[in-house]
């Protein structure tokens, strides 16, 4: 428990980091595995299995493949990425100082929480209960990822699933 | 483990996101804090549902989860279409809506 919480937090803040400093995006989508394999541990650690395997499936799969053809394409033909003088002046110290500010406000309410994480008992955090719990309480909120998702789908298809000619002419078109 | 253990971690995570979001100005790290955000906010509910022996902390960690996914869907999307043969990915290049001059 104890070793499964240090590893995966180590991970989880040391991927966090690593996409916050890498200077090119493919390593920050590395950065992000590695991140998401320690929020998977710290998810096992607090016997919530089926969101662990979720985790590691959806996210380290799916969504950094996805990433991972966007960097591909949009920066095959990239320069170094610049990290010169920002055309913001002061950008990086007053996020900074912002951050510092949202942590010390959030800090006094993450220690006070008073519990314990149990060691693994029961079949909480089972695909059964999950199942259970999120077709009957929850069914409505399983509804409406339905939705989300299919909007989402068509909306992507709609933005980039078009040839550019043809958008150009019926723009043409429209406007002549 | 206590959970003010797991909360301070999320904290950890969500606060490196929000200082990458403010910091960096490639738009796919900028996606990618965001991710970070909603792990970091992920963590704490899994965390308090553990406490409360809650499964309905589950339920929404994954609604979350699934709503990121659409979210990194529809962002990819439009990042492509904004940045598309363009040589750099700066946010602070683009000025679509902006007055050309």
């Amino acid at each position: 428990m104890v070793l499964f919480f240090l590893l995966g937090s180590l991970m989880a803040v040391a991927g966090a980091s690593g996409v916050v400093v890498a200077r090119k995006p493919v390593h920050g989508v590395i950065g992000m595995i590695l991140n998401f394999l320690g929020l998977a541990l710290l998810y096992v650690s607090l016997q919530a299995e089926f969101l662990a395997v979720v985790q590691i499936i959806v996210y380290a799969g799916a969504v950094m493949v996805l990433f991972l053809f966007v960097v591909a394409l949009l920066t095959a033909h990239a320069k170094p990425p610049a990290m010169g003088p920002s055309p913001l002046r002061g950008q990086g110290w007053r996020a900074g100082l912002v951050a510092v500010l949202l942590l010390t406000a959030l800090l006094p309410v993450g220690v006070v929480v008073p519990g314990r994480a149990e060691p693994w008992e029961g079949d909480f955090g089972g695909v059964v209960r999950f199942g259970q719990e999120l077709l009957t309480t929850h069914l409505l909120a399983f509804e409406a990822l339905a939705l989300v998702l299919m909007v989402a789908v068509i909306g992507v298809v709609i933005l980039v699933g078009r040839p550019p000619q043809r958008r150009r002419g019926a723009r043409g078109e429209g406007g002549s | 483990m206590p959970l003010a253990a797991y909360l301070l971690v999320s904290l950890v995570l969500f606060v490196l996101g929000g200082l990458g979001l403010m910091i960096r100005r490639n738009p796919l790290v900028l996606l990618m804090c965001v991710e970070l955000m909603w792990n970091g906010a992920n963590l704490a509910f899994v965390a308090l549902g553990r406490g409360l022996e809650a499964m309905s902390a589950h339920v929404f960690a994954f609604v979350v989860i699934t709503v990121a996914a659409a979210e990194v869907a529809i962002g990819l999307a439009i990042l492509v279409l904004v940045f598309r043969g363009k040589a750099r990915q700066d946010v602070d290049e683009v000025n679509l809506l902006g007055e050309r001059g």
